[in-house]
């Protein structure tokens, strides 16, 4: 599992004169796979169910409570709790930030293929 | 500091460039990633809607109604035969549908399976007008024909919110409606056979097979 980074790296000397991506500007949240792929799903669905993240991402029920959760108190995701029926159904969906929070991601990854070109 | 110093007759080192990650790796993952998060927004759109063990059983159907359709002895009776099989297939898709988002403790209406709902249904409405007008006015040989186009219309609309192998199924259908259009009369049936019996099993088959029943 990819351990957060601190807020701010010390650039070195020589990196200013020409910009590059900065490895800070990562979000090292949503960089995980399995919380990668949460968002990513959310980010095309209003809203998705616990069982289906589950099925999507053929992961653990444990696995995706975790995962999910780190979202949550990052509050890159809301959850909601009601009953279909009987049965207790969890509801994801993905906030303001966490969308913005995602889109910064897709062009952080962007900006690193066009630099690795230029150089 | 030696990192500076050069040495005659060697190289200057390059200690800033070989500290740095490799970037042809950090683009390989960079690619890697984007293809992941791809990937998974297909297939978060997907959660086939379509459940492919009732395609099948849709598609048996339609092949039974195909051969009791082949020996109606009216236009009247060939197309009450395809009704009542569009009402059987209705109500085994419907509760294949419902099966499969209980199984999952899942709502029917939500998130992709209503896009793909919404998405499908325009073109159905148009086909039963179309049927209305079409019998009426006397040109029932034009059925097999809009009815396979229409509905593959709406499979390949509805799909494009789903994997990719339903909207492929669309075009098949579609396919197989020009085919009846522009063909001899008597193909008709055949057409239907082929349609919405031999592609329900067929594509059924694959997404029960890859996309969870």
């Amino acid at each position: 599992m990819a351990k957060a980074t601190p807020a701010r790296a010390v650039p070195a000397p020589h990196a200013a004169a020409r910009p590059r991506v900065e490895p800070a500007q990562l979000d090292r949240l949503i960089h995980e796979r399995i919380r990668l792929g949460i968002v990513s799903a959310l980010a095309v669905n209003s809203t998705l169910t616990f069982n289906e993240l589950k099925r999507l991402l053929k992961t653990s029920d444990g696995n995706l409570s975790v995962h999910a959760r780190k979202l949550e108190d990052a509050l890159y995701v809301k959850c909601t709790k009601s009953f279909a029926g009987r049965l207790p159904q969890t509801d994801y969906r993905l906030t303001a930030l966490g969308r913005r929070t995602f889109e910064a991601y897709l062009d952080h990854m962007e900006a690193l293929i066009h630099a690795s070109r230029e150089r | 500091m030696l990192g500076g110093a050069t040495v005659p007759g060697m190289l200057p080192p390059r200690p800033s460039r070989e500290r740095r990650p490799d970037p042809p790796a950090l683009r390989d993952r960079a690619i890697d990633n984007l293809r992941f998060i791809r990937e998974t927004m297909e297939r978060a759109g997907s959660f086939t809607a379509v459940p492919g063990f009732g395609g099948v059983a849709v598609g048996v159907t339609a092949l039974a109604a195909a051969a009791l359709a082949a020996g109606a002895t009216s236009v009247a009776l060939w197309v009450a035969v395809w009704l009542g099989e569009a009402v059987v297939a209705l109500a085994i898709g419907g509760w294949a549908l419902a099966r499969k988002a209980h199984a999952a403790n899942d709502p029917i209406l939500s998130g992709p399976a209503r896009r793909f709902g919404l998405s499908f249904l325009p073109p159905m409405v148009v086909g039963g007008f179309l049927t209305i007008a079409l019998y009426r006015d006397g040109v029932p040989q034009a059925l097999p024909g809009t009815w396979l186009m229409l509905y593959g219309a709406g499979v390949a609309t509805a799909g494009a919110f789903s994997v990719r192998v339903v909207p492929v199924m669309g075009l098949c259908f579609m396919l197989t409606g020009a085919v009846a259009l522009f063909g001899p009369e008597a193909w008709g049936n055949w057409c239907m056979a082929a349609g919405f019996g031999g592609l329900h099993i067929l594509f059924g088959t694959i997404i029960a097979r890859h996309h969870g029943g």
